[in-house]
This record gives structure tokens, sequence and C-alpha cells, in this order.
């Protein structure tokens, strides 16, 4: 009896040891995210948050430009995008941009020995695609990213290539007796289920439904299955996973689906999805012929975007931090007059709403007048693009084309805010950033194709 | 209510825990005892602060009542009643209710002079409440963490709390709790069945059967008949399991755990055997 006590309290221990080694140390950091008792809750070991914390810090910003000197087109050659800069503020931008993604290669990284302006160097057409699908997603995807906005930085943190990208994955190595079912593996790109291991390429390069809950009592005509829902689940716990978040952080589980019971920022991340879905779409898989194989995944295809690559474990990328604020040329495609312009309109814009409080009839004339400059600079802006189309690398040709229609989008707001006569335009509070909740159309389920994405090809 | 004629040599002074002949008495079947009177208390306060709870609002629908513990921002501090004070005091009735039904049931014992077997099981589902309330609120820093009081709400907790660990069938104590649970309904079943099946008539003027029977069946049916007294340990067993790994599993989940489940289980994928 002795002895069976003795075995039995050491395997106890031994078990209880087991147990221990893996344990965290209470108390967790929790983030309360809807009603009390709900549990709908964000939950962070202390540890792991602090290190994180540490590890998502921007680094200082380079100080401001001067202002004024001439701009970067009529002294540089062949500068297609940020040519409306001052020189100061273009030669300020590049070096953030070297220290953001070149690393130690500098200069040279991008800029060969034909000359700074020779784009025979895949590198740079990358890099100028790259900043044009960043102020892409800092003037048009504000709600995803907000004012806080992004840089280079936000996913290269130094490095040429962000740390997280994604290819399609062609499955495990190890022969198997079944079919290959992209799953069943405890794969890290789904947080360790035996979930779908890449739920990228159908949700976030094409567009497939990821909605699958039938919207009757019955299940009349919706064709989509419990192994659809678990491409969906992929998906979702690569998005936990790459925000450091739980499902609570934006569902509530009762009712996954439904909007009015899921917390605001399943909207932002509603916004996110189709963001990244566009510029793997328009910005990186265009690229696919001038990057080299060295860049690509075993079947081929370039290293794309997913939530990881910018958030990397944060829930706001670098938690949160304005690195935009302090490198303005990134915010939106530069219309014509650069910065200078853009601050202009701004004022413009300010402008009717001051008249009101002051009842200054000069101060409305002007904001007409500077209202009128930004109206004349929208053909010139369309022209001066278009003279820069004439001339691209082939790979390039695309690209050019789309962003001479981006930055007329601009100043053509500013003309349809300050255009009108001043008072029923002071009348009329400026629209600030509205709300747009996701339109209905993505609560209908259409018949969903039975079978996706295609079987991973054969080894 | 008539007593039983051999009931009365049962009805003895003396084995109470507290309070010696105070309360030592019956009313009709039922064995009052200090702790009688302080298992009513705390139940009909804790019953009565409940309705006042739901009659406050906002819904009298019965599904929808619910009355929740205090936001997280109160930490382990007292909250307003009408913000979580309410669930708070609550939870101490229903804590105090059901020690004093265990300790009632201590005394019953003492008084027998049987074991203490029932107050030990029933102590389990105490623990898994205590647990749920107290124990991982405490550890966690806030008695925001403990469960809604609702038929509803507290459903919609135990779904989200699996979720904040994305897949908690993946909790390896769960795991266990769930086998212990399931495993605890089977013993029950084939038990209860073989019973039934023994002691039932057959048919008319049929003699009830006895543990040969029971035996025989089970060795017929699987090789191995656990016994009639052993029978108990095994069910006992199951079920203070399935309530103490219950207690493990959500104690783990937060205070302990803080990833999601499935993560938990790379330490087989990393067995140098094979990875």
């Amino acid at each position: 009896m002795k002895t069976l006590n003795a075995k039995s309290l050491a395997l106890a221990a031994i078990g209880a040891a087991a147990l221990i080694t893996g344990c965290e140390v209470p108390p967790p950091e929790v983030v309360q995210n809807g009603y009390r008792g709900l549990q709908m809750q964000t939950i962070y070991n202390a540890e792991d948050l602090r290190e994180s914390l540490e590890a998502n810090v921007p680094p200082e910003p380079i100080p401001a430009a001067v202002p004024g000197g001439p701009k970067a087109k009529d002294v540089y050659k062949n500068v297609q995008v940020l040519g409306e800069l001052t020189i100061a503020e273009f030669n300020r931008l590049m070096v953030a941009l070297t220290n953001w993604v070149a690393g130690d290669a500098g200069c040279y990284y991008c800029h060969v020995n034909e000359g700074f302006e020779y784009d025979g160097i895949y590198t740079k057409v990358v890099s100028r695609r790259m900043i044009q699908m960043t102020q892409d997603a800092n003037a048009n995807w504000k709600d995803h990213v907000a004012d806080t906005g992004v840089t280079c930085y936000t996913c290269h943190r130094g490095q040429p290539v962000p740390e997280y990208v994604w290819v399609t994955d062609p499955g495990p190595r190890q022969p198997s007796g079944l079919a290959p079912t992209g799953q069943n593996t405890a794969a890290k790109s789904v947080a360790y289920t035996s979930l779908p291991y890449d739920p990228f390429t159908p949700f976030l390069m094409q567009d497939n439904d990821i909605s699958v809950i039938g919207q009757t009592v019955l299940p009349q005509g919706n064709r989509k299955s419990i192994k659809q829902a678990e491409w969906t689940y992929g998906l979702m716990m690569h998005m936990s996973e790459a925000l450091g978040v739980n499902c609570t952080y934006c569902h509530n589980s009762r009712s996954f689906y439904s909007w009015d019971q899921s917390a605001p920022q399943r909207t932002t991340a509603w916004y996110a999805i189709r963001h990244v879905r566009e510029m793997n779409n328009e910005y990186v898989m265009p690229l696919s012929e001038i990057i080299p194989a060295s860049r690509k995944g075993p079947l081929g295809d370039v290293y794309k975007i997913y939530c990881t690559t910018c958030h990397q474990g944060a829930y706001k990328p670098l938690y949160g931090a304005p690195m935009l604020k302090d490198y303005p040329s990134l915010a939106q495609p530069l219309p014509e007059g650069g910065l200078e312009a853009i601050r202009a309109a701004k004022e413009a814009e300010a402008a009717p709403v001051e008249a009101v409080e002051e009842a200054e009839v000069v101060e409305e004339a002007e904001a007409v007048e500077e209202a009128e400059a930004v109206e004349e600079a929208v053909p010139e802006q369309a022209k001066a693009e278009a003279v820069e189309a004439a001339a691209p690398t082939p790979a390039e040709e695309q690209p050019v084309q789309e962003a001479a229609a981006e930055p007329a989008a601009a100043p053509a707001e500013a003309e349809a805010e300050v255009s009108p006569q001043p008072e029923p335009a002071a009348e009329q509070p400026a629209p600030g950033p509205q709300l747009r909740y996701p339109p209905p159309s993505m609560m209908q389920y259409p018949p969903a194709p039975l079978q996706y994405p295609p079987a991973p090809a054969p080894r | 209510m008539a007593m039983l004629s051999f009931e009365k040599k049962y009805r003895v002074r003396g084995g109470t825990l507290v309070g010696g002949d105070l309360f030592d008495f019956w009313v009709g079947p039922f064995y009052v005892g200090f702790f009688g009177v302080t298992s009513v208390f705390f139940a009909t306060l804790g019953t009565l602060l409940i309705v006042w709870g739901a009659v406050m609002g906002p819904t009298q629908n019965i599904w929808r009542i619910n009355i929740a513990p205090p936001d997280l921002s109160y930490g382990l501090n007292m909250a307003p009643l009408a913000e979580g004070g309410l669930w708070q005091i609550i939870t101490i009735c229903a804590i105090g209710a059901f020690v004093s039904w265990a300790l009632r049931q201590v005394e019953i014992s003492r008084k027998l002079g049987i074991g203490l077997h029932v107050p030990f099981a029933f102590s389990f589902a105490i623990l898994a409440y205590v647990t749920l309330v107290v124990i991982r609120p405490v550890l966690m820093g806030a008695w925001g963490h403990g469960f809604p009081y609702g038929i509803f709400s507290h459903l919609d907790w135990v779904s989200n709390v699996g979720y904040q660990y994305l897949h908690f069938h993946y909790n390896p104590a769960h795991m266990l709790a769930i086998t212990f649970f399931f495993t605890n309904a089977l013993a029950l079943a084939l038990h209860g069945s073989l019973i039934l099946s023994m002691v039932n008539p057959h048919e008319e003027g049929d003699t009830i059967k006895l543990s040969e029977h029971e035996n025989t069946f089970f060795r017929d049916l699987v090789g191995y008949s656990i016994g009639a007294l052993a029978i108990h340990r095994l069910g006992l067993f199951l079920a203070i399991n399935a309530a103490f790994w219950s207690a493990v599993c959500i104690v783990l989940s937060g205070p302990f755990w803080t990833k999601g489940w499935p993560e938990w289980w790379n330490w087989w994928l990393q067995i140098p055997l094979w990875s």
C-alpha cells in the first residue's frame, strides 16, 4: 500500500508539473468590448503585450523639410509620382524610404549606375507602385486606415521584403493517401487549427463570399456548406492571429453574422478585407511580371498582403502610432502644386464655415478664389499625368494610367464642396467622415461555388 | 407529516457542527439545524434580489432577464447595486446557500453515523460554481469575469468565453471534463437499466433477481462485471471528475492561458520524434 501511495504521488507530481509548465502567470490584461458580463473581451498575456508594444515602435520622424524651393519634377528626371514635391521634401521622403525599406543597401537598392532616373531595375518600379498604393490606401481607404494611415514602415520595418507575406500554399510535403483537401495540418496560418491553411487565395485575392449563414429560417436556397464555413473560419483565425485579438474583439459569438450585435471594429475589418483584396489585385499581382522568381512562392505567385503584413500582432499597426502625419506626401496622390495645393484646398474647405461665424464677405470671396484655383488645377493635373504616362516601362503602363485618374478625384471633391454660392454652402456643414455601414448586398447569399479554391497542384 | 415507524430512532440529538441544540429539530420530514436556517435565509434573500433586479428591468421577458456582473473597471471592488452590485450580493447569497446545504448534509450524516460521501460529492458542484464566480474572477482581477444570472445571458457568456480562446474544444481539461460527463451518463444508463432489468417483474409471479444475474449479464457481454459496490465507486469517481475538470478547464482559460487553445497543442507538434 505504501509503495502504491508513493508511486501514485510521484505520478501525480509529474502530471501536475507537466500541467504547470505550460501555464502563464495571472492576471492577464483584459479589455472589455461590450456590455458587462457578456464577455465581449480581448485577453492579453501582460508579458507578451509588453514585448509586442516594445517591438512595435515607429522610428523617430526626420525633421520637417524647409518649405519652398523648386519642384522635384523640374530638377530630377523621370519623377512620375512625387514630382510635385519640393526637392527638400522629396529628398526627405527618399531618405525616410531608404531607412524604412532598403536596410543596409541604401539608395543603391533601387537606383543603379545608369542614373537615378533609370527604371531598368525592378526594385525601383515596384517602389514607385508601392508609393502609389500607400497614397491610395491613405486617401481612399480611411474606413480601414483612418487618419492614422500607413507608411512604408508599417509593413517593411526596415526590410526590403516585409516579414509577413503570403503565397498560395501548395500544401504539406509528406505524401498522403487522401486526396488533398487543403486542410487538416495544424497550420500556423490558421492559429494551429485543422482549418484550411490557405484562406487567403479565396478571400484576400479572389472575391469569394465570406458569409456562410442562410438568411431564411429553413434552409431554402442556401447552398453553403460546413466545408465552406471552415474556409471562412480559417480566414477569421488568421485575422485573429494577425491582430493579436480573439473572436470576441469583433463578434458576439451568439450571432456571428449579426451586425447589430457586433463590435464597431467589425465594420473596420469588413473594409479591411476589401482593401487588402484590392491592394493584392490592383498593385501587387500586376507586378508579377517584373518580380524575380526568388521573391515568389513555390507556385510562382508573388508575395502578397494579408492582415499580418501591417498589423504584426497589434490590433492597430504600430499600436496606432500616427506616423503618417510626419510624411504628408504619402497621405494622398499628389495634385498639381503638391503639398501647398493640398493645404490651400483644406483652407478653402474651412473658409465657408468661418464665414458664417464672422459674416465677412471678404473671406468668402477669398474662399471662392481659392476654390477656382483648385478647379483650374484639375485638367492640368490630368494632362501632366498623361504626359508622364507616355514614356513608362512596359510593366508600368497600366498602373500609371490608373494613377492619372486618382489625383483628379481629390480636387474634384474640393470643388464640390466649395463651388456653390457661399451662402448655401455655409448653411451646409462640411460633410465630415460618415460611417458607411456595409451595404445590404453583403447580407445576401447568392449561390456559391460548391468547391473552392482549386485543389493544390501535385508536386 | 406522518413519521415512519422506524424513523424515530434516527431522530437523535447531537452531531451538529455549530450551535449545540439550537435549531436541532425537524419540521415535518425536514431536518432544520443551524445550516437549514442559513440555507433558507440565503436562498430566499438571493431569490428576492434576483426578482428585484428583474423588476428593475429593462425586460420582463423570462428568457432575457439578466443580472450581470459589474464592468471590469470596478476590478475587485463593490459596484453600485444597479451596475453589478446586485450580482455581487446575489453571488454571496448563492455561495452561502450552497455551502449551508453541504454543511446540513454533514450534520445529517453525523447524526446517522454514516460517511461524508454525499457532502464531499456535492462540494465539487460548489467548487465548480465558486471557480466560475470567485476564483477565476479574482485571478483575473475583476468580478466582471463572473457569469451573469440570466437564461440567455449566461449562454452568451459561455459561448463568448469559449471563443475568447478561439476554439474551446482544444482545451485539454475541457476534453477531460466532457469525457467524464459522457462516460458518467453511459455508466448511469448501464447501471440504471441493469438494476431495472433485475428488479422489475418480467411476468406475474417473477422473483426479483440479484447480483448473480447482474454480474453474469456483464460477464457474458464484455467479460467483466465491476460489481455491486464498485459500480457506485465508479459512478462517484466519474461524476466528481466531471465537475472537477470543468472547474479546471475554466480556471485555466484566462488566468493561466490567454492564447487560442489550438496553439496549446504545439508541444505535441514539437515532439522531436517527428518534428
